[in-house]
């Protein structure tokens, strides 16, 4: 499978990764590579064998429910561009 | 109104499925420590992870599992023992990750159902597709700037079920039914308040329309809907929309539309389109989640009486009709209102004064049946009062407009106010006279053959007792005495 300058160019969009229409061919031609090294391991039969989550061979962590957290909104907005009354403050985003 | 819909080239019929994210009720996030509170000063509830600094990783929060199990149970569903959580990538100011977890080809929950009571006493079964555990997003607050959003991430990270039905609803009326049977359901579990108003319970709604019997026509997805009267408002404009543009020959375009709830009707969200690729993927931070049966078997265990088997009980025990059982059940504390008031009395009177008498005078005064003035062991006490005869049925709804009022108990009512009713029958008797002799022209009248007139004698006689005296004996005396 290879990607076209106008899949690129979607993906770059929907990721907000801003690309120059000079970058999209090589971009593509890239990515179509990684995606052939993908269909090679595709290749290899891995009938009868469970599909692996993680290296890692313990069971997900959970918590307690219980309020340990929050009360610093100096911290969370501290690195804001622009705040007011408590909130984050961005450009209009309404229809 | 049924689900078709009659056009000029013939009939159509809705078709609809609901995508209901219910909060679940828990005292911290999903995925942080940080509290689910509503209502706080913005951004107090967030932690680090909420807010997506680099490097935070999120942790799950056991009873919000242990919720959406208990939901699914409720939903007599397939429960999951594996699941895993995905990241749904999107851009939007309130979303400070850039995506949502979410889970997307593995849920927790699987397929099941809710049963239906319809208004006319007819039940109808909705499939359940699966119910999924996500993040909800944070709020975005557009009126306080002309030229500005503002953020608050109070919500961001608080833990939603996503419930998804199969698109078998047929009508706005059914999709009603649906979210409030669903709402009950919840309730009663004590999985999510319902809480509309709060944005507890928001639905998206798809609908599509076709010909009866013909295959699925494309649909659209209203979304962010807040009200069950919004939901069926949203669903009769647009399946009314669909069917216009069909009949005029156009083809209908799947979209994402939001509902205009001072219009009434939906429109296109155009900015909604492309995000449609959401570029699904395991979320690398989070380890498949697992238990066992034995854990669900626990939680099955601790379920309480659901809404469709009290309505069973309350039928096959108590002998209320499925129309009467189903009003009573759908909300958990008119339910335990009725149970108490009904112990050990005859249910179906209980059942219509608390149907007919007492939901209008609540609903009069803008009161739910948690603030009744008046108590299920007052209204079970007037029950008894008319049952062993001390006073008349009619007399009793002055009773009752008395303890809607003060909240006293009836039969001080009663002493105080001397209503208790006359069954001496001598006494009556000599009032029944009183009428007959001050009334001779009527007495003559009716001799002659006027029987309407006895309702006549009947008032009078009442209206002497200030109507007190025991009816039937009344009627019987009247008989007696007018024949004679």
């Amino acid at each position: 499978m290879s990607l076209d300058k106008a899949t690129v160019a979607r993906i770059a969009r929907l990721a907000r990764i801003s690309l120059p229409d000079e970058d999209l061919a090589p971009m593509a031609d890239e990515l179509s590579g990684i995606l052939k090294w993908i269909e090679q391991l595709n290749e290899v039969d891995t009938a009868g064998v469970e599909p692996m989550t993680s290296v890692v061979g313990h069971p997900l962590h959970h918590r307690d429910d219980v309020v340990t957290d929050g009360g610093c909104r100096e911290d969370i907005l501290g690195n804001a561009t622009e705040t007011a009354d408590g909130y984050f403050v961005v450009p209009k985003v309404i229809e | 109104m049924s689900g078709t819909i009659q056009g000029a080239t013939g009939t159509w019929e809705m078709v609809i499925g609901l995508e209901v994210h219910a909060q679940i009720t828990s005292n911290s996030k999903l995925f942080s420590g940080a509290s689910t509170a509503f209502g706080a000063e913005p951004n107090t509830q967030v932690g680090l992870v909420d807010a997506a600094m680099p490097g935070m990783l999120p942790v799950i929060n056991k009873v919000c599992v242990e919720q959406a199990v208990r939901t699914g149970l409720g939903l007599k569903a397939q429960i999951n023992l594996r699941s895993v959580f995905d990241r749904k990538n999107y851009f939007y100011p309130d979303l400070p990750q850039g995506y949502q977890i979410s889970q997307f080809l593995q849920p927790v929950v699987g397929a099941g159902t809710v049963v239906l009571d319809m208004d006319d006493g007819r039940t109808r079964e909705i499939g359940i597709t699966r119910l999924h555990l996500e993040q909800d997003a944070g709020k975005s607050v557009h009126d306080l700037s002309p030229d500005r959003t503002y953020v608050d991430l109070n919500r961001s990270g608080i833990a939603l079920m996503e419930i998804v039905s199969e698109p078998d609803l047929r009508s706005s009326e059914e999709a009603g039914a649906y979210l409030r049977k669903l709402r009950s359901i919840l309730r009663y579990l004590g999985t999510c308040d319902g809480n509309m108003e709060q944005g507890s319970m928001r639905a998206d709604v798809n609908v599509s329309v076709r010909r009866p019997g013909a295959d699925y026509g494309t649909r659209c997805e209203i979304k962010n809907v807040n009200s069950v009267r919004f939901v069926q408002q949203a669903i009769e404009y647009e399946a009314q929309r669909q069917v216009d543009i069909l009949e005029e020959g156009g083809v209908i375009a799947q979209q994402t539309r939001l509902f205009d709830s001072r219009k009434g009707e939906t429109r296109s969200m155009r900015s909604k389109e492309e995000a449609h690729d959401y570029r699904y993927f395991p979320d690398p931070d989070l380890l498949p989640l697992e238990f066992t049966q034995a854990w669900v078997d626990e939680i099955a265990s601790s379920l309480p009486e659901l809404p469709d088997d009290r309505k069973a009980r309350f039928v096959g025990e108590l002998g209320l009709s499925p129309y009467d059982a189903g009003v009573l059940v759908a909300e958990k504390e008119v339910a335990e209102f009725f149970e108490e008031a009904a112990r050990d009395r005859d249910a179906k009177a209980v059942a219509n004064w608390i149907m007919g008498d007492l939901f209008g005078a609540l609903n009069k005064s803008g009161l739910d049946i948690a603030r009744s003035p008046i108590s299920a062991a007052h209204l079970g006490a007037l029950v008894d009062l008319i049952a062993d005869d001390t006073i008349s049925g009619r007399i009793a709804k002055d009773v009752f407009d008395e303890m809607m009022k003060t909240g006293r108990p009836p039969a001080e009512i009663v002493d105080q106010r001397g209503l208790r009713q006359v069954t001496d029958s001598g006494a009556i008797e000599a009032i029944v006279d009183a009428v007959m002799e001050s009334n001779p022209d009527k007495v003559a009248e009716y001799r002659g053959g006027k029987d309407r007139l006895f309702g006549f004698f009947v008032g009078q006689v009442m209206k002497q007792s200030q109507g007190k005296a025991n009816p039937k004996i009344v009627n019987d005396l009247l008989q007696q005495k007018l024949s004679g």
